[in-house]
């Protein structure tokens, strides 16, 4: 490393390096590159998968692959983006990376686990890509009983054991960011003065460490079923099959806020920085993630309308999830009114803001749809759902991840990408998606069902539409990757505080050293003090 | 809970504190929070479990007392109290690293472990009874026996299963706390490890605490 | 593919144009909103562009602000709430007068089979003005059964029993889509609804072929498995007469009371242990395995015609 004799202390990247640095470190940044490098194998794997699907809808007839193939093809997109990249995505890289910095911490408070939770992510995803080379799993993300349990041939064993020890790095990740939270913080650093993005991940930790452990005994039982001949989703024995949606949908209805939550915090974050202004309503946006996460545990009944279950029971569900949008349209409409009277910078995290906002808001009106029971009950099941999940968890998750890469990748590696590139890749993918998934809407409501091989002629042009879109949002996944890791290689040195950003992160050198601060930081003013911000540095001032 | 992330100036650093806390107060107060947190964690592990035994209950409540009270009660309640002395011992065991008394410490760790492994015996004779009899789900089940109660079953080894091996687990935590104090690495000032050790060895117990009335007793007012 | 291109399913039973219009409602909501907020946000971005190292102004938030912006999404998401609940209540509570046809789902296939007895695969002849109730019932794995052009759907869940109804406006041939993924043919567990005039109807099922209506199947049924030595007619019989049972209170040994609808019906043959009734002894053997879901049916649809002997003696409750 060539900043080692310019800099008093080599970086986190730099000393001491080798594989076995690595892959034995402590470091919360070094774990968080080795989430990184990890999350994105299996983003291209998960896209493969994508890529296959939206191949074979091209034509209305089951072509391109068979029906069998294809069912363990969309099962496998939904388990390796759902477990092995949307959910440890913010939080296991950018807020394992950011968050005890922004905190003034050295490191979060249980290093050794942390680095165990890594470790445990690659054992369940060595198993679930097991599974893959074994023959594949055929039952849907959702191993919806008794199809799971005693219907299908496939491998769901090991793939649901894989998907049981992934949980446990999830938990371990959301049991280390609370503590972390509640003990770490620096002098000065009360509760109301933490970053938004650390609100955001407490509250996406709450869900990890109540939601996880329930999905985790459920694909068990799963696994039981199949393996030991345990009944009990079997409704040969008297078991009853919808008790298992009950417990899955209990963990994964919150689940859905572990992929947005984080990339709400990191929203919050960038729309401060573009706007060079304090984040309007601080404490209602703070309040709205732990709102999102508390009421989001009791809506996982909405997924359930059309199963038989109590009408009353269904009234509830449905009520509560009409009130989660709420907090949901706090936070939007606050982001909007940040950028009242700002000071915008056209920079790239711009674009990703106006991204992410697009596309969330398409997202999260459209669960209002889905919310309303009598409306639900044609909408279920068909590609209107499809179409509004991928709007939040990738339109919303993913953009917000990209901005929040993007945004502080010159922090992590100590280099800038070229500007122009992440602009117009930012255009192409907000472009692709929307072509990709709009359409969805459209053949959803026209009565198109997910997880379909073949369909009726008349959907056709809607499903070409989406191909077309999807290869565009594929190339311009492809084109952030390349100027990305090319800017590792050949970009210019990043400053310290590039986008002239207020936050503990920005105060240290880039990358920062093992310990991240010299002295323990004492903080005497609120976030986001833009009033008093240093202006960008563009230019690699050599520290002393 | 703020104040207790203010830095203490310590002249001489404990060899136990990790670099990256400010104190020994922080570390522990560290340790303790993050039990607490797993055994949230834990709470709701065994809840999807509890649910699904209430959910069956009442959708079969006769089967259910009739497969309880195929459970051997006197051995569960035997069992109960192995695990109740073992808490105890656990306790003792904790209070001994606190002041730092080593004897204390080994004495009280191996008879926690001991009463553990009481407990594992015994649980494994039940389980062995519940081969011979037929009453193991699956293929082998006596089929004779009405619907629900294969449910019960499988609640029951899942449950008890699971609850057993985070027995296990304990053990090994015994063990290598048992270790530590050999070499005398507890005292007033690091105990952590022997502290959050208890926590987790209690919250077994407790969860053993529900099992227990909850699978063995339901049949004990008579059928 | 026809030369317009269709953007929107047909409508063609009473409660798509209530659904339908929800989802415009919603629709009209949401997209004020997102074009309010996208405008807003591109303004501000064109507005109030500044230069690198400008501050913007010294703002941080507006208690009213922030209440009217709860308020008022609080408020919409009500009505839909409201509105999305009375829908559901319509297509929850089938008329009284629906005529009932059975409907078997196993991998991959729809069996259907209408009250007088006539059975068809993958397709459902409906007559249209007259409310169709359907009652579902699975062999396997769970199923959905969706009409999109009706807005109906509903799960077919194994192990119980699920009913929807509609009544079809307008003749034509529409999609049945299994919606709840079952395995490798999934998306070739479809079939079309025929809605036709009703004297069309009578003619179709006068010329299809019939093996006997479900009631008296049923009843075969119900004397070749025996049921006929313990349930007799009056109450003499080792277990209670069925008689006016459907639809009536039970009392169970263990002191609860439950209605006697078709679930129960269909947890008593299969589970019989599970509710036993008061003063009567555990001693049924189930019918697990030795019963279709299509036999089950029709023992069901026989029990509901058995009717007491005396009008007063069963407390019949609606």
């Amino acid at each position: 490393m060539k900043e080692a004799d310019v800099q008093q202390e080599p970086s986190y990247l730099g000393a001491p390096y080798g594989l076995a640095s690595w892959l034995l470190t402590k470091d919360h940044k070094r774990i968080a590159i080795l989430y990184l490098i990890s999350i994105t194998i299996f983003f291209a794997i998960g896209g493969s998968f994508a890529a296959m699907i939206r191949a074979e809808l091209v034509t209305p007839q089951g072509d391109f692959l068979t029906a069998d193939l294809y069912n363990k093809v969309f099962t496998l997109h939904g388990v390796v983006m759902i477990f092995f990249f949307l959910i440890p995505s913010i939080p296991a890289t950018l807020g394992n990376f950011f968050m005890p910095i922004m905190i003034g911490a050295k490191d979060l408070a249980f290093p050794r686990i942390n680095l165990l939770s890594w470790y445990i992510y690659v054992v369940g995803a060595t198993l679930t890509l097991a599974a893959v080379i074994m023959g594949g799993v055929d039952t849907g993300w959702t191993f919806y009983t008794p199809y799971s349990s005693i219907s299908s041939t496939t491998n769901v064993t090991t793939a649901a054991l894989g998907v049981f020890i992934t949980g446990f790095s999830s938990i371990l990740t959301g049991f280390n960011f609370i503590v972390t939270v509640h003990r770490m913080r620096a002098p000065g650093m009360t509760w109301f003065r933490m970053p938004l993005f650390v609100w955001a991940n407490y509250a996406t930790s709450l869900v990890m460490i109540l939601g996880t452990p329930v999905i985790a005994i459920t694909v068990l039982l799963i696994a039981a079923e199949r393996a030991l001949h345990l009944g009990v989703f079997d409704p040969r024995i008297g078991g009853d099959p919808v008790l298992f949606q009950h417990l899955f949908w209990f963990y994964s209805h919150p689940a859905v806020y572990i992929m947005i939550l984080p990339g709400m915090g990191v929203i919050s974050e960038l729309v401060a920085n573009v706007s060079r202004k304090q984040i309007f309503g601080y404490s209602f946006v703070a309040f709205s993630s732990l709102a999102i996460a508390i009421i989001g545990f009791l809506v996982w009944g909405h997924h359930m309308f059309v199963t038989g279950q109590s009408i009353y029971a269904g009234l509830v569900f449905s009520i509560i999830t009409m009130l989660v949008a709420v907090p949901s349209a706090v936070k939007t409409f606050n982001w909007t009114a940040t950028m009242y009277k700002g000071a915008v910078v056209w920079d790239s995290p711009l674009f990703w803001v106006l991204g992410f906002m697009g596309l969330f808001l398409i997202g999260g009106l459209t669960g209002l749809f889905l919310g309303a029971m009598g409306l639900d009950i044609h909408l279920h099941d068909t590609y209107f759902v499809v179409a509004h999940f991928h709007y939040i968890m990738v339109g919303g998750g993913v953009m917000a991840f990209l901005g929040g890469l993007h945004f502080y990748w010159p922090k992590m590696t100590g280099r800038m990408y070229s500007e122009p590139l992440a602009k117009v890749a930012s255009m192409l993918v907000f472009f692709g998606f929307n072509l990709t998934f709009f359409p969805q809407f459209i053949v959803g409501y026209m009565g198109m069902p997910r997880r379909y091989h073949s369909y009726p002629a008349e959907f056709q042009v809607f499903n070409v539409l989406s191909t077309a879109g999807a290869t565009v949002l594929g190339a311009g996944y492809l084109m952030i990757l390349l100027y990305l890791v090319y800017s590792i290689v050949k970009g210019p040195k990043a400053p310290m505080n590039p986008w002239g950003a207020t936050g503990l992160e920005w105060k240290i050198q880039s990358p920062p050293i093992t310990h991240n601060f010299h002295e323990t930081p004492v903080v005497t003013e609120e976030a986001y003090d833009y009033l008093h911000a240093p202006a960008p540095t563009r230019e690699v001032t050599h520290h002393e | 809970m703020s104040n207790s992330t203010s830095p203490v100036s310590v002249a001489k650093p404990h060899p136990k504190l990790q670099s990256h806390f400010f104190s020994m107060d922080q570390q522990l107060e560290a340790s303790t929070l993050g039990m607490w947190v797993f055994l949230v964690t834990e709470v709701m592990f065994f809840g999807g479990l509890f649910m699904a035994y209430i959910v069956y209950r009442h959708m079969y409540p006769h089967a259910w007392v009739e497969a309880s009270a195929e459970l051997n009660w006197k051995l569960g309640g035997l069992n109960t109290g192995v695990l109740i002395c073992s808490s105890i011992t656990m306790a003792l065991a904790v209070r001994a690293a606190m002041i730092g008394n080593r004897t204390q410490q080994l004495i009280n760790i191996a008879l926690t472990s001991i009463l553990g492994a009481t407990f594992l015996v015994v649980k494994f004779f039940e389980y062995k009874a519940k081969f011979e009899h037929h009453l193991v789900p699956g293929p082998h089940f006596d089929p004779s026996l009405e619907q629900g109660m294969q449910i019960f079953f499988s609640l029951y080894f899942v449950m008890t299963g699971i609850h057993a091996l985070h027995m296990v687990i304990g053990l090994g935590i015994m063990a290598y706390i048992f270790i530590q104090a050999w070499k005398g690495t507890y005292n007033a000032e690091y105990f952590a490890p022997v502290e959050v050790s208890g926590l987790y060895w209690h919250f077994v117990d407790i969860v053993w605490i529900f099992l227990f009335p909850l699978l063995y007793l339901l049949g004990a007012h008579g059928a | 593919m026809s030369s317009t291109l269709p953007l929107f399913p047909p409508s063609a039973s009473t409660v798509a144009g209530d659904v339908d219009a929800l989802f415009f409602f919603i629709l009209a909501v949401s997209a004020f909103f997102a074009v309010l907020v996208s405008v807003l946000i591109l303004y501000f971005t064109f507005k109030f562009k500044g230069k690198h190292g400008e501050a913007g102004a010294d703002i941080h938030g507006s208690l009213t602000l922030e209440l009217i912006w709860t308020g008022i999404p609080f408020v919409l998401a009500m009505v839909m709430f409201v509105w999305g609940a009375q829908l559901f209540f319509t297509l929850a509570k089938p008329p009284a007068d629906a005529m009932d046809v059975f409907v078997v789902g196993k991998q991959w296939m729809w069996k259907v089979q209408h009250p007088e007895g006539v059975r068809e695969i993958n397709e459902l002849h409906v007559p249209i003005g007259r409310p169709v109730r359907l009652t579902l019932g699975s062999e396997d794995v769970i199923h959905d059964f969706y009409i999109p052009a009706f807005r109906v759907k509903m799960d077919v869940v194994p192990g119980r029993l699920t009913t929807m109804w509609f009544t079809a406006t307008k003749t034509g041939e529409y999609h049945i889509f299994c919606s709840q993924y079952c395995g490798t043919k999934h998306s070739g567990m479809i079939g079309t609804v025929v809605a036709m005039q009703p004297e069309d109807y009578e003619a179709w099922l006068a010329g299809g072929r019939s093996t006997g209506s479900a009631v008296q199947n049923g009843e075969r049924l119900f004397t070749e498995l025996s049921c006929i030595t313990c349930h007799k007619a009056d109450s003499s019989g080792r277990g209670p007469t069925l008689a006016g049972v459907f639809g009536s209170t039970v009392q169970l040994n263990d002191g609860r009371k439950v209605l006697a609808d078709e679930n129960y019906l269909r947890e008593s043959i299969m589970s019989p242990q599970a509710k036993v009734v008061q003063g009567f002894q555990p001693i049924m053997p189930t019918f697990q395995g030795l019963v279709s879901e299509e036999n089950l049916l029709q023992l069901i649809a026989y029990v509901k015609t058995l009717k007491p002997a005396e009008p007063a003696s069963a407390p019949v409750k609606k």
